[in-house]
């Protein structure tokens, strides 16, 4: 059984197809790259896997498990984690505490033991610090733990955004448009980054990119999306030589 | 990860401790006859109008949603409590009671906290600060519409003046439409107050250093991340509102145990009271607990202090606020505190998705 398996999905904004008859499976453990150009509809994509958007058709399944219809916050419970294309952090809370939201639903206490310092507070503060701490180290942001999010350099946000979706413990973690406004340094490290992720928490990844070299060097499997439609799809090599493709690139 | 979590509370500390040493300072002053009788009528409003500030701060400051009718909250638990009081002035000890008389005052506040939250903290937007500007006076007109008397027979209600309620020769007169409570017994006390002051700042300065604290600023700081992050923004928003009316009508509980005669006035429960306790806010700055005590205090206490400048009064006032402005908010400033207190403050702004 795949991870994740999307059929037939559908939205419109008013008269625009933004989305049309979309399919995907991805199998645990895989980098899966979804490219195409701006306006494509892969944010779009990502809106609806995770309940920001309703579709008008279509299914979704994470584990043969339907959630469709699941609210962000349950999607997301259910495994599935995400970053945006245009940064979205706790601007106003350090990095540590960022860190912390994303374990919020993982270490649990009573409100009223958080308000008295009672109780389970001291152990489970402690262990959530731990758990921070350890991601914070995997994401070289251990140094920076208690600076504001926005006062970290843009790359270092990215980072972060990523740490916190790993910090509820995914199934399968979306990335969208990680190298956005990046550097070539910055997009090398993020890069690693990535590889890391995969190695260290064995982790199922959708990455959205429009920089078609980006992502040929890292996916195994691509997804090519043009006006809300998939134009090709499958392992990266025989998609990146599929005429149809090469056709939209350099008609862009 | 020991050194923040030793800063956090050493932050919290710090505030009480302000709170204490001027809490003995007044002490001795009023011990030593330097406080003259005006004066020490001023403190227990000093202590009520600090709670509020830190409760709206929670509101705006730490949950980041606006709200001009928090007086509202602590109109509720003004008459709430005063009610209770009055109709156990003769069955119970004072102790007992006052306590009673909080508990009631706070879950008041807290259930219309809870009322009002329901349909507004769904909305994304600045509703709140529309729907809690209208309850605010819409609670001070029903209230002074209410006429409540007790008899041996029970509770009596009317809406039109105290002859419908038809009681019996003996029966009370408790609640007497726009004349309010009368006679609620003088519980508040300067002491009560600050004690009600500390465990207000307990509770919102340990909630923000809890897993609810942070959910609650990620919601404020951006709810759509929050959301992916898997935090439930309405639940958040909820319990975040109504701590913040429940500490409201705390205050309120102060307030109607040190005056004679309680009425639902726009004085103290219309829209520019709220304003002006936002103004403590903003002044102390937003998100700040510890500002909004200090600027709750300075600023109550300074209209009354420069009553003898007469004429320049409300010209050093404003002068004050604009200081106050300045340091709470200005960006080379903050930069200047950062550097020599150390005291890093989080500007506060609102995020659109
Ligand atoms: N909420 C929305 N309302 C209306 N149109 C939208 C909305 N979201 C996306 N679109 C439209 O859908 C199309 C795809 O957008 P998007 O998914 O952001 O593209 P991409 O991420 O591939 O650059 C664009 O034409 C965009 O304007
Ligand atoms: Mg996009």
């Amino acid at each position: 059984m795949a991870l994740l398996e999307v059929n037939n999905l559908c939205i419109s904004f008013g008269g625009l197809r933004a989305v049309d008859d979309f399919n995907l499976s991805i199998e645990k453990g895989e980098l899966y790259g979804l490219i195409g150009p701006n306006g494509a509809g892969k944010t779009t994509v990502f809106n609806l896997l995770t309940g920001v958007y309703k579709p008008n058709e279509g299914i979704i399944r994470l584990e043969g498990q339907d959630i469709t219809r699941k609210s962000t916050i349950e999607i997301n419970h259910a495994g599935i984690a995400r970053t945006f294309q245009n940064i979205r952090l706790f601007k106003n809370m350090s990095v540590m505490d960022n860190v912390k939201v994303g374990l919020n639903e993982r270490f649990k206490y009573s409100t009223l033991e958080g308000i008295l310092h009672l109780g389970k507070y001291s152990k489970v503060e402690k262990e959530m610090d731990a758990e921070a701490e350890k991601l914070l180290k995997v994401f070289d942001l251990d140094k920076e733990k208690d600076i504001l999010a926005s006062n970290l350099p843009y790359g270092k946000q990215r980072k972060l955004e990523i740490a916190r979706a790993m910090a509820t413990n995914p199934k399968l973690l979306l990335l969208d448009e990680p190298a956005a406004g990046m550097n070539p340094n910055e997009t090398k490290e993020l890069m690693d980054t990535i590889a890391l992720v995969r190695r260290e928490f064995d982790m199922t990844i959708l990455l959205i990119e429009h920089d078609m070299k980006l992502v040929s060097g890292i996916c195994e499997k691509l997804t090519v999306l043009n006006f809300g439609r998939v134009l090709c799809q499958g392992e990266t090599k025989a998609v990146l030589s599929d005429p149809e493709v090469i056709k939209a690139y350099l008609g862009e | 990860m020991k050194l923040t979590m030793n800063k956090k509370t050493k932050d919290n500390l710090i505030t009480y401790g302000i709170v204490v040493v001027a809490f003995a300072v007044f002490q001795l002053l009023a011990v030593t006859g330097n406080l003259s009788s005006h004066m020490k009528g001023l403190l227990v409003p000093m202590t009520y109008y600090a709670v509020i500030a830190v409760a709206l701060n929670l509101c705006v400051g730490i949950l980041g949603e606006l709200s001009i009718g928090h007086c509202g909250f602590m109109c509720i638990g003004a008459f709430t409590s005063a009610f209770f009081s009055k109709v156990t002035e003769e069955s119970l000890p004072t102790a007992p009671r006052f306590i009673l008389a909080f508990v009631i005052g706070i879950a008041f506040a807290a259930l219309f906290g809870f009322l009002i939250g329901i349909p507004v903290l769904r909305l994304k937007g600045d509703y709140l600060a529309i729907v809690t500007l209208a309850f605010g006076e819409i609670i001070k007109n029903v209230i002074n519409a209410f006429y409540i008397g007790v008899d041996s027979k029970g509770v009596h209600f009317s809406l039109k003046n105290a002859m419908e309620l038809g009681m019996e020769p003996d029966g009370q007169l408790i609640v007497n439409g726009a004349m309010g409570i009368t006679g609620t017994p003088h519980n508040s006390s300067f002491t009560v107050g600050i004690i009600v002051l500390l465990l207000a700042l307990f509770v919102v300065q340990n909630l923000v250093n809890s897993r609810d604290g942070r959910a609650i600023m990620a919601v404020r700081d951006n709810y759509i991340a929050a959301e992916a992050t898997g935090i439930n923004v309405t639940r958040y928003k909820m319990m975040a509102f109504i701590i913040s009316a429940a500490i409201a009508g705390a205050a309120g509980v102060l307030f109607s145990h040190n005056i004679t005669t309680l009425t639902a006035s726009s004085q103290y429960f219309g829209y520019n009271a709220s304003i002006m306790i936002l103004v403590y806010v903003v002044l102390g700055g937003i998100g700040n607990i510890r500002g909004s005590v200090i600027a709750a205090c300075i600023l109550y206490l300074l209209p009354e202090l420069l009553r003898g400048f007469n004429t320049y009064r409300m010209l050093i006032y404003s002068i004050v606020l604009i200081v106050m402005m300045i340091y709470s908010w200005s960006p080379k400033v903050l930069e200047w505190r950062k550097r020599t207190l150390g005291n890093i403050n989080f500007p506060w702004k609102k995020q659109r998705a």
